[in-house]
C-alpha cells in the first residue's frame, strides 16, 4: 500500500503539492488524474523517493522508499521510458538492473517474454519505437515482481494492441493482489482500466473515490427510451414522467432522454400508461465528461505558479 | 480532398505500402487506423512530397504537393511535434514557416494565443514539454489556415482539457467544410472523433467505411435485457425462436437481435422490462477483430517495411500481443456460451 | 511554386534565430584576428632571431591572416550546423512540407548562408589584416602595397568558399557528426600534414584548403605550387561547386 501523508513540497516560493494525504490500495488499479503542473509527476518522485518532501510522508508497505530493504523487489515503476542508454541491448539494460538489486538473470528474460521483446533483446535500444521503448520499461518495472506499481502513462507510444494489453496486464497485477498506481492524461483509457481515482489540482487532493462514485458524483446518468412510432405514445410517456417528477427531453433521433427517474420507474410508469418501450438503455456521463465538470468547479486550478503549467488553455479558433 | 491511387512504397525488399487507393473527404473527420509498422507515417510522408513513392500517385485536389505553391494554406499537418530546432523560440520557428509560405507575422501571434503558447512564445522550444511541443506542432498545421489538415498522433502529451480541446477542433474544422485526416493509436479517443475510417495493415487497405459500418461489420452487437420476469421472458423469446444467453448479473444478452420486436414480444406477454438497451462493440473490439483475422499480419515475419530507415520495427513482437488477445476473447466467448 | 523571396526571408529568419549559429561566426572572426594577432605579435617581437632566408620569405599580409586555420573550423561548424541540423532535429521533414520545391529550398539557404559567410568572412579578413599589421610594428606592409588588397579580399573569399564546402559535404552527409567528424580532422590535421610528405604533396596541392589559400599569398614563394593565386582559388571553387551540386542531387532525390 502506497500512503501519502500531509504530502507538501516546496521549490522556494512555489508550492507545487500541499498537505497531499491518500492511500492506493493493493487489489485494485488506482488512476492518478490531474492537468499538467497538478503536482502528479512530483507526487510520484516523492513516493520513489526522488525527491524530498517539504513536510510530510509518502511511504510504501508503511516505509519512505529509501528506507525499503531491496526495494527494486519491492516497488516497481515506469516513469521515463527513454531513460535507458541507447547503446546497450535490451536484454544487457535489464541485466545491470537486475544485478544491481539481486534478481536472477532468468528472470530477465521471463520479463523480456511477458512483454513481447524477446526477439529484439539483443538489439541495441537506441534503435527501439516508443512503444518497444514503453515495453522495455514495463519489463523493467516487473523485474523485481514487486507488490507496488507505478506507472507514468504507460501507453504512451503504443498501437493499439499494445494498449489494450498494457490496460489488461495492470488489471491481472492488481487482481493479483498488488497495488497498481497509473498516472494517465487519458480519460478514456482511465475509465476502462481503473477502478479507484485520485484527482489532484493545484497540488492539492480534489477527489479520492471509486471510478462509479466519482462519475455519479459529478455528472447525472440519464436513460434513453424508444417508443413505437406512434407521437401519442411518446407524448404519453412523456406526461407520464413529468407528472412523476422525471425530466423527458426529445432527442434529435426520436428518442426521449429522461433524467430524474430510474429505469425500474420508467419501465412501470410506462407500463401503467400502457405505452411499450422499444428501448430502455441507461446512459452514465463519460469519465472524461464528470472530470472536466468537476475540476471546472474546483477553485481555478489552472494558473499555477510553475510557469510551464500556467500555459493558457487551448482557446475555440476563431473565425 | 486527398486521392491516393495504388500508391506502393517498397525499401528494398521490403513494402511498407501496398496499392494503397482511397480518398479523403471534406465535411467529415476521416480516421486513420492500423498497428504499428502498418505504413501510416510512410503514407502521410507521401501525401505530404516527403518521401518519394515506389509506384501510384498521390494527389491533393488533383495536384502534386510540389505544385503548390505556399502549401500551408492549403494543407496543415502535424507529423511529429518534436520535430523543430531546440535553440529556436517557438515564435521565430513559427515565422520561418510563416515566412515561406507568404503568411502575415500577425498569424503567428494568433496560432499562439489559440493553442494557447503566448506566454512562452519566445523561449526556447528545447525546453518545452512533450504538450507543450504538440501544442506548438498544432499550431504550426493551423498557421496558414488549411482547407485540409493532418494530423498523426494529435493527443500525444496533452492533459485531459488538451485532448478535448483538440478533439473538438477536429471535429468543428470538419463541420466548417475541411478535410481533417487523423491517425491515431487511441481507440477510444478515435471513437469519439472520427466519422469516417480508414485501416490498413500491413501496407494494404484493410477497411475504408464509416465508423457505424465499420463497427458493424467487425463485430456482433447484441441487446441487453433485464427483466423482473426472467423465466416468463425467456419462455415468450423461445416461441419466437430467440435464444438469450444468461449473464452473471441477472440480465440477458441477445445477439444481433431487434430492440423493438423484443419491446413488442415483451408488452404482448405483459412482462415488464427494467432495461433493453442495444450494446454496440467498441471501436477497438472491431478494430482488434479486423486486424486479428487478417492471419498473415499475426503470425511470422512482421512488416518491417513501415519504419523509415533508423528505426528499427515493433513486429517481431507483434504476434505475442495479438495472440494473448485472441485467446482472451476464445476464453470469453466459451465463457458466454456456456 | 514557392516565392523566392518569401523562402529566403524564412531562412534568415532561421539563421538568425538561433543563438549557437551565430555564435559560430562569432568564434570564427575572433579565432582568426586574435590567432592572427598573437602570431603577428610575436614576429615583431622576436624579430632578430629571424634568420635572413626567414626575412626573405617573410610574408606580413599571411602572417595577418594565419589565424584562419583555426578561425575556418569555426566556419566549418556553421556551414555544417545550417543544413545538418534540420535533419539531426527533424525539423527537415517541416521545412521540406513548407518549402516542397527543393530546389528552392536549397538554393535560399545557400544563398542566405552565403551571403552571411561573405560579410563575415570580408569583416575578418580585413579586421585581422589590420590588427596583424599594427602588432607587426615596423615589420608590416600596407593595402595599397601589390597584391596586398588582392590577398585580403581574397581571404574574406577563402572563407565563404569554406562555409559553402562545408554546406554542400553536410548536405550528402546528412549528419552533423558524420559531416564534423569528416572536415574537422581533414582540414585541421590531414590536409596540412599531407602536404607536408614528400610523395602525397602533389596530391595535396590541389585539396580545397591548399588551392584556396594561395590567394593570400603576397610574397612569392616557390612552395612547388604550379598556379597562381586566382587559379588556386579556382580550383576551390571547383570543389566547392561540387559539393554543391552533389549536395543538390542529394537532396533532391532522397527521402527527407
Amino acid at each position: 500500500m502506497i500512503e501519502a501523508a500531509g504530502l507538501t513540497k516546496r521549490y522556494g516560493a512555489k508550492t507545487a503539492v500541499y498537505n497531499l494525504s491518500f492511500q492506493v490500495r493493493p487489489g485494485a488499479v488506482t488512476g492518478f488524474l490531474g492537468p499538467n503542473g497538478s503536482g502528479k509527476s512530483t507526487t510520484m518522485r516523492m513516493i520513489l523517493g526522488l525527491d524530498a518532501p517539504s513536510e510530510g510522508r509518502a511511504t510504501i508497505g508503511g516505509l519512505p522508499y529509501r528506507e525499503l530493504p531491496n526495494a527494486p523487489r519491492r516497488v516497481g515503476a515506469l516513469l521515463d521510458a527513454k531513460a535507458v542508454h541507447g547503446g546497450r541491448s535490451a536484454r544487457q539494460h535489464l541485466l545491470c538492473v537486475a544485478q544491481l538489486s539481486g534478481i536472477p538473470a532468468r528472470r530477465v528474460d521471463e520479463v523480456l517474454g511477458v512483454v513481447g521483446l524477446q526477439e529484439v533483446a539483443h538489439r541495441r535500444s537506441k534503435g527501439f519505437s516508443l512503444g518497444m521503448g514503453q515495453r522495455l520499461g514495463i519489463a523493467g518495472a516487473l523485474l523485481g515482481d514487486p507488490e507496488v506499481l507505478l506507472f507514468d502513462e504507460p501507453v504512451n507510444g503504443l498501437d493499439p494492441e499494445g494498449i489494450h494489453w498494457v490496460r489488461n496486464l495492470m488489471r491481472r497485477l492488481a487482481s493479483e493482489g498488488r497495488t497498481v498506481f497509473v498516472s494517465s492524461h487519458l480519460m478514456s483509457e482511465m475509465a476502462l482500466t481503473a477502478d479507484h481515482l485520485i484527482v489532484i489540482g493545484r497540488g492539492q487532493l480534489l477527489a479520492d473515490m471509486s471510478v462509479k462514485d466519482f462519475i455519479a458524483h459529478n455528472s447525472a446518468g440519464y436513460a434513453l427510451v424508444r417508443t413505437p412510432d406512434d407521437p401519442a405514445q411518446g407524448e404519453k410517456l412523456t406526461a407520464a414522467l413529468t407528472k412523476a417528477g422525471g425530466h423527458a427531453q426529445a432527442e434529435p433521433d426520436g428518442r426521449l432522454r429522461v433524467s430524474g427517474l430510474e429505469l425500474r420507474q420508467i419501465s412501470e410508469l410506462a407500463h401503467e400508461a400502457d405505452v411499450r418501450l422499444w428501448e430502455l438503455s441507461p446512459h452514465q456521463a463519460s469519465l472524461e465528461e464528470a472530470y472536466m465538470r468537476m475540476t471546472n468547479n474546483a477553485v481555478d486550478y489552472r494558473s499555477t505558479q510553475d510557469r510551464r503549467a500556467g500555459l493558457a488553455p487551448m482557446t475555440e479558433v476563431v473565425r | 480532398m486527398i486521392e491516393l491511387q495504388a500508391l506502393t512504397k517498397r525499401y528494398g525488399s521490403k513494402t511498407a505500402v501496398d496499392h494503397l487507393s482511397f480518398s479523403v473527404r471534406p465535411g467529415v473527420v476521416t480516421g486513420f487506423l492500423g498497428p504499428n509498422g502498418a505504413g501510416k507515417s510512410t503514407t502521410m510522408r507521401m501525401i505530404l512530397g516527403l518521401d518519394n513513392p515506389t509506384s501510384g500517385d498521390v494527389t491533393i485536389d488533383g495536384k502534386h504537393y510540389a505544385q503548390l505553391s505556399d502549401p500551408f494554406t492549403y494543407i496543415g499537418a502535424l507529423l511529429d511535434a518534436k520535430a523543430m530546432h531546440g535553440g529556436r523560440s517557438a515564435y521565430n520557428h513559427l515565422l520561418c514557416l510563416a515566412q515561406a509560405n507568404r503568411i502575415p507575422r500577425a498569424r503567428v501571434d494568433e496560432v499562439l494565443e489559440t493553442v494557447g503558447l503566448t506566454a512562452v512564445a519566445k523561449q526556447r522550444s528545447k525546453g518545452f514539454s512533450l504538450g507543450m511541443g504538440q501544442r506548438l506542432g498544432i499550431a504550426g498545421a493551423l498557421l496558414g489556415d488549411p482547407k485540409i489538415l493532418m494530423f498523426d498522433e494529435p493527443v500525444n502529451g496533452l492533459d485531459p482539457e488538451g485532448i478535448h480541446w483538440i478533439r473538438n477542433l477536429m471535429k468543428s474544422l470538419a463541420a466548417q467544410g475541411r478535410t481533417v485526416f487523423v491517425s491515431s493509436h487511441l481507440m477510444s479517443e478515435m471513437a469519439l472523433t472520427a466519422e469516417h475510417l480508414i485501416v490498413i495493415g500491413r501496407g494494404q487497405l484493410l477497411a475504408d467505411t464509416s465508423m457505424a459500418d465499420f463497427i458493424e461489420q467487425n463485430s456482433r452487437s447484441y441487446v441487453r435485457v433485464r427483466t423482473p420476469q426472467p423465466e416468463q421472458l425467456k419462455d415468450a423469446l423461445a416461441v419466437a425462436g430467440l435464444t438469450p444467453v444468461e449473464v452473471e448479473d441477472g440480465s440477458l444478452e441477445l445477439q444481433d437481435a431487434d430492440t423493438a420486436k423484443i419491446g413488442e414480444l415483451a408488452a404482448a406477454n405483459q412482462l415488464v422490462l427494467h432495461e433493453l438497451s442495444p450494446q454496440r462493440a467498441s471501436l477497438e473490439e472491431a478494430f482488434m477483430r479486423l486486424t486479428a483475422e487478417s492471419v498473415e499480419y499475426h503470425a511470422g515475419v512482421p512488416s518491417e517495411a513501415g519504419q523509415p530507415a533508423g528505426q528499427q520495427p515493433e513486429g517481431p513482437s507483434a504476434p505475442a500481443w495479438g495472440a494473448a488477445w485472441q485467446e482472451q476473447q476464445d476464453k470469453k466467448q466459451k465463457k458466454g456460451k456456456s | 511554386m514557392a516565392a523566392p523571396s518569401a523562402v529566403l526571408q524564412s531562412e534568415w529568419t532561421k539563421v538568425r534565430s538561433v543563438r549557437s549559429t551565430v555564435w559560430t561566426l562569432v568564434a570564427a572572426l575572433g579565432a582568426t584576428v586574435v590567432i592572427s594577432g598573437l602570431l603577428c605579435l610575436l614576429t615583431n617581437v622576436q624579430w632578430k632571431n629571424i634568420d635572413e632566408g626567414g626575412r626573405a620569405t617573410f610574408d606580413p599580409t599571411t602572417t595577418s591572416l594565419s589565424g584562419l586555420i583555426l578561425g575556418q573550423l569555426a566556419l566549418i561548424v556553421f556551414g555544417v550546423l545550417v543544413i545538418s541540423s534540420e535533419y539531426s532535429t527533424g525539423m527537415i521533414r517541416t521545412s521540406l512540407a513548407a518549402v516542397p520545391q527543393r530546389g528552392t529550398f536549397y538554393a535560399a539557404k545557400v544563398a542566405v548562408t552565403g551571403v552571411l559567410a561573405l560579410v563575415v568572412g570580408m569583416s575578418t579578413s580585413f579586421l585581422s589584416f589590420f590588427i596583424g599589421q599594427a602588432l607587426l610594428g615596423s615589420h608590416n606592409t600596407s593595402i595599397s602595397d601589390t597584391g596586398v588588397l588582392r590577398a585580403v579580399f581574397g581571404g574574406g573569399v577563402y572563407m565563404t568558399l569554406m562555409v559553402l564546402f562545408a554546406v554542400g559535404v553536410a548536405t550528402i552527409l546528412r549528419s552533423p557528426m558524420l559531416s564534423l567528424g569528416i572536415l574537422m580532422p581533414f582540414f585541421f590535421l590531414i590536409s596540412p600534414i599531407l602536404a607536408a610528405v614528400p610523395g602525397a604533396k602533389i596530391v595535396a596541392r590541389y585539396f580545397p584548403d591548399r588551392a584556396g589559400s594561395k590567394i593570400m599569398q603576397v610574397v612569392a614563394v616557390d612552395d612547388g605550387r604550379p598556379y597562381g593565386p586566382w587559379t588556386g582559388l579556382l580550383i576551390m571553387a571547383a570543389w566547392v561547386a561540387a559539393a554543391l551540386i552533389g549536395g543538390y542531387v542529394s537532396l533532391k532525390r532522397r527521402d527527407a
